[in-house]
């Protein structure tokens, strides 16, 4: 550390006189190593190992019986004994019932997947709701056989003036 | 040995869970422990099951062990510093910070004294630690948790009686309901207290409780009713 410093104070044209030359050629020698330490370090830290993989485990461990069973809550009041405990008694049950209720929707009601299975071959279907109506007999038209009286336009016809 | 659900076990036992479908995890229950990615069996009882994918074992139990999640009815033995100690029957005491109160601050401390009942949720359980007890949910109400303190006696049951009285089949408490005026707190830790209008109720729910324990919901049906007459012939 002592030459270290001793160096940084010496000036440029000090070093460049000729008898200052080793010590010249020291420091930049000692430059050049701290340069490679300092790329070695950032490496020094990080081991060469392939990623380590943490197995997620498949069980959720350590369960209470609570949730188990699906016990109740364990505070209960009967024919007004405790009015604050029998106020969330009513909450708990209203919980409940919702939850119930919720799942007996989602038991019902049709998933994600039939519905998008359903929805695709409705499509066609609903498109042509759109479409108007004289469009919508051509596009019908177009598999089946008189193409091409389909294609040619209607227009208005001049009546002949011979009558 | 390998067991099938329902039927019963012994420490040791293995046995095979229905394949899940991806991203669902199995639920292990109290009983059930993992060694080399096997579920093995650590209690005697019965093994049960429940849609969607919980498995635990239903034994028959004295002795509590904190489990996280759990109300409990605990007794405050010992005022230490900023916490009370708890009695809530496991090997160790719990331990509940006076600032886990409804409404309590550091300066507006809560009222508790030494021997009072507590009925509280366990916060953190762990083998190697005592147990922390919490009086308030994560929103900071109470919810019917808290010191009770209005009369009423308390007893010691076991903890396969205390999940049979809070299960939503179980008609015991609700068939009670239709005739006594009474309240209960029911801790997962085998401690129940009860308070009825009178003295002699609040035996009699106490026995009655005590008494369903090996009933099915028509003994106890019969049984309720048979105390009805009893009581309405006291009035």
């Amino acid at each position: 550390m002592a030459t270290k410093r001793s160096s940084a104070q010496l000036s440029k044209n000090v070093l460049q006189m000729k008898f200052m030359q080793r010590s010249a050629l020291r420091i930049e020698q000692e430059q050049n190593e701290e340069n490679l330490q300092k790329i070695i370090d950032d490496e020094h830290w990080a081991l060469d190992l392939p990623d380590y993989k943490t197995k997620e485990s498949v069980f959720l461990k350590d369960q209470s019986y609570t949730f188990c069973e699906q016990l109740q809550y364990g505070r209960q009041s009967f024919k007004g004994c405790n009015p604050d405990i029998e106020k969330i008694m009513k909450v708990k049950l209203q919980e409940q019932q919702l939850k119930a209720s919720a799942e007996k929707e989602k038991l019902n009601s049709v998933s994600d997947v039939d519905m998008a299975k359903r929805y695709s071959t409705l499509m066609h279907v609903i498109a042509k709701k759109f479409e108007k109506k004289r469009k919508r007999k051509t596009g019908d038209d177009v598999d089946g056989v008189d193409d091409s009286q389909a294609q040619t336009k209607k227009s208005f016809m001049k009546p002949s003036d011979d009558e | 040995m390998k067991v099938c659900v329902g039927q019963v076990t012994l420490p040791g036992d293995e046995f095979d869970m229905s394949p899940l479908e991806s991203n669902k995890k199995i639920v292990v229950g109290p009983g059930l422990a993992e060694f080399e990615g096997m579920i093995k069996i650590i209690k005697p009882g019965i093994l049960r099951y429940r849609e969607p994918a919980t498995y635990w074992i239903d034994s028959h139990q004295k002795r509590y062990v904190a489990n996280k999640g759990d109300l409990v009815v605990g007794i405050v033995t010992q005022k230490v510093g900023d916490i009370f100690r708890v009695d809530i029957g496991s090997s160790e005491q719990a331990s509940l910070s006076y600032l886990s109160f409804e409404g309590a601050t550091k300066r507006n401390r809560p009222d508790v004294k030494i021997g009072d009942i507590v009925y509280a949720n366990v916060l953190v359980a762990n083998k190697d630690m005592e147990a922390e007890l919490v009086c308030i949910d994560s929103d900071g109400h109470s919810n019917g948790l808290g010191v009770i303190r209005s009369g009423g006696f308390l007893f010691q049951s076991s903890l396969h009686l205390v999940r049979k009285l809070l299960n939503p089949n179980c008609v015991l408490q609700k068939t009670l309901g239709k005739t006594f005026e009474f309240e209960t707190a029911i801790g997962m830790n085998g401690r129940i207290w009860v308070r009825a209008q009178s003295d002699i109720q609040t035996i009699t729910m106490a026995n009655a409780i005590l008494a369903s324990e090996h009933m099915n919901n028509v003994q106890i049906e019969t049984m309720c009713k048979k105390l009805c007459k009893v009581a309405s012939k006291m009035d």
